[in-house]
């Protein structure tokens, strides 16, 4: 019985990394190909890790990858804010039907509190 | 339960092909540094995979290694891509 329900969840894993990739592909700039990808690949991995756990039980195999999704699940949140914040001060503009640029309205207050 | 996961390891790879492409022409350096973090992502599930496959778990492991390798590259571009104009 946990082998099917292990399958099933790796396969729910395994589609969501395939359409965070397409994603990746067919979005128009870096901003929304960034939001696309980062959260339904790591969704996939973490339901992949999750799947060989309950299909392995709780021996090495398992809590390592119970390990390994807590990490994954930390770090890769974090790892697309650096990178968001890194393309806007690399000067990458948003795509043309554009429509709020928070940010944007943000920095001139800031600049003028220095 | 052998056919399965190798079907599944091919639509990783498959997966880990869209990303190369983004690598590969990507516009600006952005878009290639969330590739790179993304393959590194992807690849974690194909060591789990490769854990259940062959059923030794020091494919965890190496996982757990990835992982942390590839979060700590990612920071490095992130901060590198900060101080860096990009003037057209």
């Amino acid at each position: 019985m946990n082998e099917q329900i292990g399958i099933v969840i790796i396969v729910v894993g395994l589609l969501f990394d395939v359409f965070g990739c397409i994603g990746l592909v067919r979005l128009p700039d870096i901003y929304t190909r960034l939001q696309a990808a980062t959260k339904s690949v790591t969704l996939g991995t973490c339901m992949i890790l999750i799947g060989v756990c309950v299909y392995t039980g709780l021996g090495p195999t398992g809590v390592k990858a119970l390990i390994c999704m807590l990490f994954v699940l930390v770090t890769s949140p974090t790892a697309a804010h650096a990178i968001a914040r890194g393309a806007y001060k690399f000067g990458v503009k948003l795509a043309e039907p554009k429509v709020v640029d928070r940010y944007a309205d943000a920095q001139p207050e800031e600049a003028g509190a220095e | 339960m052998s056919t399965f996961i190798f079907v599944a390891l091919g639509v990783l790879v498959v997966a880990s092909y869209m990303c190369l492409y983004r690598i590969g022409c990507g516009p600006t350096a952005p878009d290639r540094t969330v590739a790179i973090d993304i393959l590194g992502v992807i690849l974690v599930g194909f060591c789990a995979l490769l854990s259940l496959l062959t059923g030794r778990d020091f494919y965890m492991s190496v996982a757990i290694a990835w992982a942390l390798l590839s979060f700590i590259g990612t920071i490095a571009l992130a901060k590198y891509l900060e101080g860096v104009g990009f003037d057209e």
